[in-house]
């Protein structure tokens, strides 16, 4: 009888259902303390409107399609963002990996864009580019460029130069070389880059939303602000934060599968 | 002659201070010959094998394969590296089939081939296996159908079981004798063990401390095939002996430096 507890709880099928009830347990714990915040002080719903509030605003947002509409402008901006931003800092960091002379080049200039705050940045680019979407496309690339670069610069050069003298004696082209050995050595340190880049590219859009966009949840959020609809922000940061999540959890999902080997036993 | 060394020479570094590796190396390998190549650590040992590998130019001298000069990596030369330097994210079978992938062969053939030389290394049954899923004396057997595969005339191996426990060893020094024979290759090994050099190789060539000069060719007339009987042979035990007497000590600069 001892044994039994200990069986269970090795039992994969009971742990997973043990972390799913965790997770539902510890939101609903969530839930109650921000209902008891509300009630305890009384806050009316445009200081702090509680669950409920918020719940019937995001139902009655979804049901007028405004929510959906601007939900699907910030995921484009988003995702228009990570592939600009990934794709150009994957090229700039196969170069920079590549080549000491462009690295001493090129690198200060990178340091310095990366110390310098993209916030500021992106009112100029308001100025320069009149088109909002492919703005907000710019300044989610920009936020999420650098930590993503530096990973592929890291990624690139941990290959293993026995790999390569390898890879150069069956006589490997250049390209080969680069997809047959670089990306796949690379590949982990990648999509750790990539899981960062899906969130800072969630930021990015936003704040390029705020300079100045007229759709999207960043807008909305302004929006709503204006309005004093404290509930609608409320409805915006949670789909924020819901898009993130997301991504993040399909980048997961990606690197379960291209890594599986790594769990071969 | 199927490998010709003429006045080989290879330094590293700064021309004006040059670290001289080997100096002046020549000699010849007939098609079928197994030589191993013994020496010190630093003799420079895998530098000349990486030479005749294309991996690194000559400063000086040329390395002809038949009557053609090398130039680079040739698909007529095969290595096997000290690390088995098999792809982690591969199967056993995309390891092993992976020269064939470059040079554009089909999934069916390249799987064809490569799956006839993991049976000749006798690893069957573990061709879906991932690398660390192996023992180490496995991978350095996938690292040499690898090598196979190519159908290379001339296979380098340098110092392929040295990370290996004597008994794995023992067994793989076999399991290659047996391949020598079967594939009918031309093979070039570098070892630090002298006892391995005398039971494998039809010739012994000596490499002295930095720079590496050759220092002695000993012809090793022992009767093939060779089994573990020699171990207790008289004419084994001498020509070990001989063998070790050419052998520079090592000295402590030689010890603290670690040749590229």
């Amino acid at each position: 009888m001892t044994n039994l507890p200990r069986s269970l709880s090795q039992n994969p099928r009971v742990l997973r259902l043990a972390r799913i009830l965790l997770g539902a347990s510890s939101l609903a714990l969530f839930l109650l303390l921000w209902e008891g915040l509300v009630r305890w002080q009384d806050y009316p719903p445009y200081i702090l409107p509680g669950p409920g509030d918020v719940w019937a605003r995001f139902l009655a947002a979804a049901a007028d399609g405004s929510l959906a509409r601007h939900a699907s402008i910030t995921l484009v901006e988003v995702l228009g963002g990570l592939v600009l931003g990934v794709s150009v800092a994957t090229l700039l960091g196969y170069l920079l990996a590549k080549s000491p002379l462009l690295d001493q080049l090129v690198s200060p200039y990178i340091v310095a864009l990366q110390a310098f705050p993209v916030v500021a940045l992106a009112p100029l680019l308001v100025i320069w580019i009149e088109d909002s979407l492919i703005r907000t496309m710019i300044v989610a690339a920009l936020v999420l460029f650098f930590p993503v670069l530096v990973n592929i610069i890291a990624g690139l050069r941990s290959v293993e130069p026995e790999l390569v003298a390898m890879m150069r004696s069956l006589q490997a082209t250049r390209w080969q070389m680069f997809i047959k050995l670089e990306a796949p050595f690379a590949l982990p340190v990648l999509l750790a880059g990539l899981k960062i880049g899906a969130t800072l590219a969630v930021i990015g859009a936003v704040i390029g939303e705020f300079v100045g966009a007229d759709r999207g949840l960043g807008f909305l959020i302004n929006l709503a602000q204006g309005l004093l609809d404290t509930p609608l922000m409320f409805v915006a940061l949670f789909t924020l934060a819901a898009i993130a999540l997301g991504l993040y959890g399909l980048v997961s999902l990606l690197e379960r599968h291209l890594l599986a080997w790594k769990r071969a036993v | 002659m199927l490998l010709t060394l003429e006045h080989v020479s290879k330094s590293f570094g700064d021309p004006a201070d040059p670290l001289h590796a080997l100096q002046d190396i020549s000699f010849q390998m007939r098609r079928g010959e197994f030589v191993c190549l013994v020496g010190p650590s630093g003799s420079g040992k895998s530098t000349l094998l990486r030479l005749i590998a294309g991996l690194l130019r000559p400063s000086s001298g040329q390395i002809l394969l038949g009557d053609e000069p090398i130039r680079g990596p040739n698909p007529r030369v095969g290595i096997v590296f000290q690390a088995s330097n098999l792809m982690p994210w591969r199967t056993v079978l995309d390891n092993v089939a992976l020269p064939l992938e470059l040079r554009g062969e089909s999934k069916a053939r390249r799987y064809e081939i490569a799956r006839a030389q993991i049976a000749l290394v006798a690893l069957n049954g573990f061709e879906h296996h991932y690398p660390h899923q192996l023992s180490g004396g496995m991978q350095q057997r996938a690292a040499i159908a690898r090598t196979l595969v190519q159908n290379p005339e001339l296979m380098l191996l340098d110092e392929p079981f040295g990370a290996l426990d004597a008994l794995t060893r023992e067994y793989l020094n076999q399991e290659l004798l047996r391949i020598h024979r079967a594939e009918n290759v031309t093979i070039l090994m570098v070892t630090h063990a002298i006892h391995e050099a005398v039971w494998l190789a039809d010739r012994v060539l000596v490499l002295s401390q930095r720079p590496g000069v050759l220092k002695a060719d000993i012809p090793i007339p022992l009767p093939r095939p060779r089994t573990e009987a020699l171990f207790t042979d008289s004419r084994y035990l001498t020509l070990v002996k001989q063998v070790r007497a050419h052998i520079d000590r090592p000295t402590v600069a030689g010890l603290s430096s670690k040749m590229p």
